[in-house]
């Protein structure tokens, strides 16, 4: 009895740490870190630069980003299992093409619409079922579809361009709602994001995102049928990659074989940077959401600064690789600091 | 015992790829009886040298339960760099470009691998990030501009052609490069102790298996290869581009999971490597000769990779069965 009750008062110590641990604590949790460098980011471009701090300005510049931002929603759900997905550039290439295609013989918007979401969801679907039926890492089978599915589009369009499209068409990628200057891509993300927040946070489904990714076998063997959600998730990212396809079409107006070429590194960067573990079982929708702005409000700042896309690749990709390694640093810290503790308290 | 099973399923695959190579000769010689002309014959080992060259780097990490991307990248940074320097400097021959291009390369392989062992950020991750870091550094080293082949001095351009007893001198390296990796990887320590952590990583480091030094090794070769064949590339096609060797990372995975390398490591042979190098180089050569434009090439790789993927799975999985009924009857 006495030993129950001193081994609580010292979880009491430990628990109830002064100020300075606190904000220790939670200046070290990553979505306020990434709150605390996009304000940086924010204050930085808008003293090099009288143009970026302009609402107009900023709701444009969500024209650049809002389909990344989209296709890194489902993205999060394949990465908290522990698998990941390189083929969705190639997959939202096909879908541009048989859309391009479409269009070019006449199609009606309702019916491209379909065509694009169809052929998104049945590429995902493939993804899914040769990954969980080969038992081989994601990373080999999407590396394979990669470049089937942009395969096809490179076969059938060679160096042609697909460029008629119904009239209508561009208000999906270039309008804003009515009356605001909002882009409607923009709005169309926000409304994704509370979507794919409620399912992974606020359902079983996504408990069973986080139970997967941190240990598949004991979730396996606590009653989640794994493969079934893991094909679940491909299904939804190549249904998500149609969806961008109708968005990125509808923006350019064009389809070539080479349609968002090096997206896969963008979206992958904008899901790890937002604090997902690229080994599954961590991570927030609102995390992502930051890292999103961040990455988003970097380019757009970089641009108007006049600093090429080549940079702005260097620099996307130290990102990649800063964010993975930042929060192992930040973990190792905050595990001294504990085994420290514990120690001081003996 | 084990090593004898081992020996039959490496037997197994390399028989099978010659196999299916003579399969698919069959009809394309009937097709168009060039094709297997010593010239034509000449041409696609030419074509295969420098895929094999990094799909042997390739293979290592692979091997090692790893993946390098970055391997297009680095064949572009070093091959633009040896452009650049043999335009500013037309006496810096061909063989001393090599060794730069080598150099280059162990520096960037070098990077990858202390990112991936002391970082413990996994192998893909990296890779991705760096295969975007390194071609962007190409773009800036050339100021967005080309190297073409009246700015590359005669004798490294003729370099990868000259012929040494009847074979030229471009294959010449991939052979020593073959040789030595051969030897590597059944021979010497560290080429078995890259199986060793590739296969389990855990029971090798118990057994004394630097984990972290293997990790940096395997990227060091793939970066020290891309190298060498991105100064031979430079060479071999007369200029250098910013987008040169874009997706060759593809070609090189190609080749080694069709010559049964396993992705989930530990498993696949040097002899398996190069027998998929030659194939794909078969295939893509043939790619014409059945009237399928240029243009289905990518799509023909991806299929390729899916069902060498597949049948290695089923394979593995068929393995698997007998062994669990031989144990159950004994």
């Amino acid at each position: 009895m006495r030993e129950k009750r001193e081994l609580m008062a010292k979880t009491r110590l430990i628990d109830e740490s002064s100020l300075k641990e606190r904000l220790i604590t939670i200046f070290t949790m990553w979505e306020v870190l990434l709150s605390i460098i996009f304000v940086f980011i924010i204050i930085f471009f808008s003293t090099r630069t009288r143009y970026f701090l302009n609402w107009f300005n900023l709701m444009n510049a969500t024209f650049q980003f809002s389909e990344k931002a989209i296709m890194a929603l489902p993205m999060i759900f394949i990465i908290m299992c522990g698998d990941i997905d390189i083929s969705i550039a190639s997959i939202i290439a096909l879908c541009a093409y048989a859309v391009g295609n479409a269009a070019a013989g006449g199609a009606s918007i309702p019916t491209l619409i379909l065509i694009a979401l169809a052929v998104g969801t049945l590429a995902g679907f493939f993804n899914g079922f040769m990954v969980t039926f080969l038992e081989m890492p994601a990373i080999a089978v999407t590396l394979a579809t990669q470049s089937i599915y942009r395969g096809i589009a490179i076969g059938m369009l060679g160096d042609q361009a697909r460029t008629t499209f119904p009239k209508t068409y561009g208000f999906f990628g270039q309008e804003f709602i009515k009356g605001t200057t909002i882009p409607f891509e923009f709005v169309l993300y926000l409304v994704l994001m509370v979507i794919f927040g409620f399912i992974l946070h606020k359902t079983t489904y996504g408990r069973r995102l986080y139970a997967i990714g941190n240990n598949a076998e004991v979730a396996r063997f606590s009653g989640i049928n794994v493969k079934r959600i893991r094909i679940i998730n491909f299904t939804i990212t190549g249904f998500i990659s149609g969806l961008t396809a109708i968005l990125l079409t509808s923006r350019v107006l064009s389809v070539r074989s080479n349609i968002a070429t090096g997206w896969d590194m963008e979206i992958i960067t904008l899901v790890v940077l937002g604090g997902v573990s690229i080994t599954g079982g961590k991570g927030t929708v609102w995390g992502v959401f930051l890292g999103s702005l961040l990455v988003g409000y970097l380019k757009f700042g970089m641009g108007l600064m006049k600093i090429s896309g080549t940079l702005m690749t260097i620099v996307i990709g130290s990102l990649l690789i800063i964010a993975v390694l930042l929060p192992r640093l930040l973990d190792l810290y905050k595990a001294n600091r504990k085994l420290r503790k514990q120690h001081e308290m003996r | 015992m084990p090593s004898n099973t081992i020996k039959k399923i490496l037997a197994r695959r390399e028989a099978a790829l010659v196999i299916l190579l003579v399969v698919l000769l069959i009809p394309i010689t009937i097709r168009s009886p060039q094709f297997i002309s010593a010239r034509n014959i000449s041409t696609i080992l030419n074509d295969m040298a420098i895929l094999a060259i990094v799909a042997i780097g390739e293979f290592f990490v692979i091997l090692s339960n790893g993946i390098d991307l970055s391997v297009g990248s680095v064949v572009a940074f070093t091959g633009m760099a040896c452009g650049l320097i043999n335009e500013a400097n037309q006496a810096f021959g061909a063989v001393p470009l090599l060794f730069v291009g080598m150099g280059i390369g162990l520096v960037m392989g070098l990077f990858n691998g202390v990112l991936v062992a002391y970082g413990k950020i996994p192998p893909i991750i990296t890779t991705l990030g760096t295969v975007s870091i390194y071609r962007g550094l190409t773009f800036l080293l050339s100021g967005n501009q080309w190297v073409t082949a009246h700015e590359l001095a005669p004798s490294y351009i003729a370099f990868p052609r000259v012929t040494f007893l009847g074979i030229s001198l471009l294959l010449w390296i991939a052979f020593i490069v073959i040789a030595i990796f051969y030897y590597f990887s059944r021979f010497t320590r560290t080429g078995r102790e890259i199986y060793a952590i590739g296969g389990n990583p855990t029971a090798a480091k118990f057994v004394g298996v630097n984990e972290s030094r293997i990790r940096v090794v395997v990227f060091v070769i793939s970066g020290t290869l891309s190298g060498l064949a991105g100064a031979l590339w430079t060479a071999r096609y007369a200029s250098a581009v910013n987008e040169m060797a874009t997706g060759f990372e593809m070609q090189a995975v190609a080749a080694c999971v069709l010559g049964g390398v396993n992705f989930a490591g530990g498993a696949g042979a040097i002899t398996g490597v190069v027998l998929g190098t030659l194939f794909l180089g078969v295939v893509t050569n043939a790619l014409p000769v059945v009237y399928l434009s240029v243009f289905w090439q990518t799509f023909v790789q991806g299929l390729i990779i899916l069902v060498a993927l597949t049948l290695n799975t089923l394979s593995d999985r068929r393995k698997h069965t007998k062994l669990l009924a031989q144990r159950r009857a004994s």
